[in-house]
């Protein structure tokens, strides 16, 4: 794709072409597209097996055998740390689909359904909304008992009334736009017209929100990790490694190094990448 | 010579009930309409027209409802028919065209497939021969390059463009009726000239009787068989457009008619009517024009008292004026 200004044909040709242009959206973008190879080729790219323990090398300091050192069970952090960007997509995706779909439709259905379903929804999304979301995401894993699933699942619920906040006011807008009338002119239906009409209109905000949204779920969802309440050691996620490590932090600071910095890099990468977007998408902002 | 009325109105009322009060936008409005025939619905802002054309579709919104009288479309009650039955009606036995044709295409998606998709998922068609069918609804409302068009977004149109395919959407299913909704107004007058003459064009083509809804009595003479004059929510005259022009028998149509430019006639000033319509939230049980009216003076009371029923002039001429009533 070259960099001359062409008319792009479609939409979203448009997108990545400004998105090309955005310094940010460049970072960003090199950071996700890093972890999203690691993610696919970790079992080739990785040097060691994550999980082989070695105890005669705990807590080695960067070598050329072990990039980035060993942890307190002898494990190469290097092959952990490319091994966790499974679960870093895995949280980021599952997360997102759960909060974003349930999200979306409970919005829709809300912001251009019957007024009924709107009082109901709401009141629902109302409920989620009284707990602290940290509180809320705990008494999911309370019942749900603590795992990776569950914290995904949790995290999941927590953000689905974001979602639907921002979705049904978007579908109140876009439902009295003259299109939608046309729309029902021409014989579509109501069901047709909340999916065929008002949610292609708010995929802008949608992509937007889930900039925002998509970070702060996956840091949510390690720092249940790292309380113990997601992922669960031996896995190789970022937040259970960093836990792990915190005990050997004035011997052996890489092992809580590595899985830090990698938290750090990969959210940065998704909110650089956010922030880029929502420029391009939302050009309200700025 | 009429054929079988296509739409049979009678009595219809539209209200919208709200906590300032209950305003009659439409009330008691009778009407008939002979398939493929042209019906231009006159009246100024806010006499009841839109509402009017919406309440054939059951299209008003809440606070508004259609309060009372029947609407007959094909020998079937549109006011009877449930929801799935009404939406099958839409795009296929009536369409409809707005005003703002740039608002009332879909922003985000391909005008091609706007057309298309009316024809796959009302009339069956697949994806590709609807495709196909979209093309060629767009050559024949002569948009330039249909093929390259279709792939167009509705921001990539202009005002015209984007009525000349608002017009092909409405008339992919070839309905029986179309209703246009002041479908030049916003346009440039070079364009609107255009526009009219296509849309009588696709009609007499199709077969599809067409209301149009306007202000501009110069566009129904141009375009109308027949013309509906609206006020205050009343239809107050109605008849062929030749009878209306040459002899109008309602105050308010004449008053119209005055009003309007014509070309070669010079004057110092258009006639206005003096007044504005009624305050539409408060029962009017006589001739609502009667405040207006020049003749009211010389009528006596009856006019605030009684409203006038429809009196004959002509077999096929009809207006709401007690003038008409046999001193």
């Amino acid at each position: 794709m070259s960099a001359a200004a062409s008319l792009p044909t479609s939409r979203l040709a448009w997108v990545l072409d400004r998105l090309w242009h955005n310094r940010s959206a460049r970072i960003g973008g090199g950071i996700i597209a890093i972890i999203l190879l690691c993610a696919a080729f970790a079992p080739w790219i990785a040097p060691h097996d994550p999980m082989a323990i070695d105890t005669l090398r705990r807590l080695e300091p960067p070598s050329a055998e072990h990039w980035l050192g060993t942890d307190e069970v002898g494990r190469d952090l290097a092959s952990r740390l490319i091994h966790g960007t499974r679960y870093f997509v895995l949280i980021c995706l599952i997360t997102t689909v759960i909060a974003g779909v349930i999200g979306t439709v409970l919005g829709l259905i809300s912001g251009a359904g019957p007024l009924i379903a709107d009082a109901v929804i709401m009141r629902f999304v109302d409920v989620l909304l009284a707990f602290p979301t940290i509180l809320l995401v705990l008494a999911v894993i309370a019942i749900l008992g603590p795992s990776l699933t569950t914290a995904m699942v949790a995290v999941g619920i927590g953000n689905i009334p974001g979602y639907a906040r921002l979705v049904r006011s978007a579908a109140l807008t876009i439902r009295r736009e003259e299109y939608v009338e046309a729309a029902r002119a021409l014989g579509a239906s109501e069901l047709g017209i909340i999916f065929g009409t008002v949610l292609p209109n708010i995929v802008s905000p949608l992509v937007v929100y889930t900039s925002y949204a998509m970070p702060l779920a996956a840091l949510a969802a390690a720092a249940l990790s790292f309380l113990g309440l997601g992922a669960q050691p031996p896995a190789p996620e970022w937040g259970a490694m960093l836990v792990n490590a915190r005990s050997f932090l004035f011997t052996a600071w890489w092992a809580v190094a590595a899985p830090g910095l990698a938290i750090f890099a990969a959210i940065l990468g998704l909110n650089l990448l956010g922030n880029a977007l929502r420029d391009v998408l939302d050009p309200r902002d700025a | 010579m009429r054929e079988a009325a296509l739409l049979s109105v009678r009595g219809l009322a539209a209200h919208f009930v709200t906590r300032a009060g209950t305003l009659r936008a439409v009330d008691g409005v009778d009407l008939d309409l002979a398939s493929g025939e042209v019906l231009g619905l006159v009246g100024e802002s806010g006499c009841g027209k839109t509402v009017l054309a919406l309440s054939l579709m059951r299209l008003v919104e809440p606070p508004g409802r259609l309060v009372a009288g029947s609407i007959t479309f094909d020998g079937n009650d549109v006011t009877a028919m449930d929801t799935r039955t009404i939406t099958r009606l839409r795009g296929r036995g009536m369409g409809m065209i707005f005003q703002q044709p740039r608002t009332s295409l879909d922003p985000v998606i391909r005008i091609g497939n706007q057309i298309a998709e009316p024809l796959i998922s009302h009339a069956g068609m697949s994806r590709a021969a609807a495709a196909r069918e979209a093309i060629a609804l767009l050559e024949a409302v002569g948009i330039p390059g249909a093929e390259a068009k279709a792939r167009a977004y509705p921001h990539e149109l202009s005002g015209g463009q984007a009525q000349r395919v608002m017009i092909a959407i409405a008339l992919a299913l070839k309905p029986r009726l179309l209703i246009a909704d002041e479908p030049t107004t916003s346009l440039d007058v070079t364009v609107q000239a255009q526009i009219l003459a296509l849309l009588r064009e696709r009609c007499r083509a199709l077969g599809t009787a067409l209301i149009l809804v306007t202000h501009d009595i110069g566009v129904v003479a141009q375009l109308a068989d027949r013309v509906a004059v609206m006020y205050a929510g009343r239809i107050v005259e109605q008849g062929p457009v030749g009878d209306i022009f040459a002899a109008p028998a309602h105050p308010y149509t004449q008053g119209l008619l005055q009003s309007a430019p014509v070309l070669g006639r010079r004057r110092e000033r258009l006639a206005a009517i003096e007044g504005n319509i009624p305050d539409l939230s408060r029962p009017i049980p006589g001739c609502a024009f009667a405040p207006r009216c020049d003749h009211r003076p010389t009528m006596g009371e009856r006019c605030d008292r009684e409203m006038p029923p429809a009196l004959a002039v002509t077999p096929a001429h009809a207006a709401r004026c007690w003038r008409l009533a046999t001193p």
